[in-house]
């Protein structure tokens, strides 16, 4: 018996911009709320799941044609190097400063150097959960 | 009687019928005979109580606190989305793998659809 069920498909084309859109949400929140890099990778992948099980393997590597694992490396390269741009400015290593820019839609707008940091985590969470759930799930070569 | 006064109460009203409304639900889980019917129960009336509970939070702190919070509402978007499509897919996988329906049930017309379907998968390799 083939395995479509319209409900779910349906019902996750809806709720992965949802998703996505909290999740993005928090990692940018982490600063003064509650959220961060960690928890906001781990609700990007926590998308990317529902997709992996609504839809099959084959056509969601097609959608996000990423490899999961440059991601994660690429996180790390990020969060390494926003720690040794401190060197530039001749203060200690993982230094991290912020200002105040005058944005032309958002206003008066926090722009911190650990948001980069951040965004490094989350491509790392991300990559990392994905390549352990994608090599689970296709062991059966 | 001032205004929050008023949304005082109307908040209590949400939140109170919110939980009984998930205890009904959660009776219901307990009293009814198959996994059918418990699947009933425990989707749509626990929605709803949840629902209930998020918007008396929200209209809580949006009067009292001026605070219009977006996740609130987006998480009552979002449990009424996934909730009916969760008890669902239980649902269905129960049917799949063959679990009884309650002895006073008297009709199950996805059985019927289904063997309906095998009659003429056979039919059409044989012939």
């Amino acid at each position: 018996m083939k395995f479509t069920d319209v409900y779910l498909q349906t019902a996750t084309k809806i709720l992965v911009f949802i998703i996505m859109t909290f999740s993005i949400y928090i990692l940018f929140a982490g600063h003064h709320n509650p959220g961060g890099g960690f928890i906001g990778g781990l609700i990007t992948a926590s998308a990317l799941v529902l997709l992996y099980i609504a839809f099959d393997l084959q056509s969601v590597r097609d959608i996000i044609p990423v490899d999961f694992k440059q991601l994660a490396a690429a996180g790390v390269i990020v969060a390494v190097l926003t720690g040794t741009a401190s060197f530039i400015f001749d203060v200690p290593f993982l230094t991290q400063t912020f200002t105040y820019v005058e944005l032309p839609i958002l206003g008066k707008t926090e722009l911190a150097t650990a948001v980069i940091f951040d965004l490094g985590v989350y491509m790392t969470v991300v990559g990392t959960t994905m390549t352990i759930i994608t090599s689970i799930s296709e062991d059966e070569k | 009687m001032n205004a929050k006064v008023t949304i005082e109460i109307v908040v209590g009203i949400l939140i109170m019928s919110g939980t009984v409304m998930s205890l009904l639900s959660s009776l219901g889980i307990i009293r009814l005979p198959d996994v059918y019917n418990r699947a009933h129960a425990s989707t749509k009336s626990a929605t709803l109580g949840i629902l209930c509970i998020l918007l008396g939070a929200f209209l809580y702190f949006f009067y009292t606190h001026g605070v219009s919070s977006i996740r609130l509402l987006l998480g009552i978007v979002f449990v009424f989305l996934t909730a009916p499509v969760a008890g669902h897919l239980i649902i269905r996988s129960a049917h799949r793998s063959k679990v009884a329906l309650a002895d006073i049930s008297v009709q199950d017309d996805l059985q019927d659809y289904l063997d309906s379907e095998k009659d003429v998968e056979s039919s059409s390799t044989t012939s």
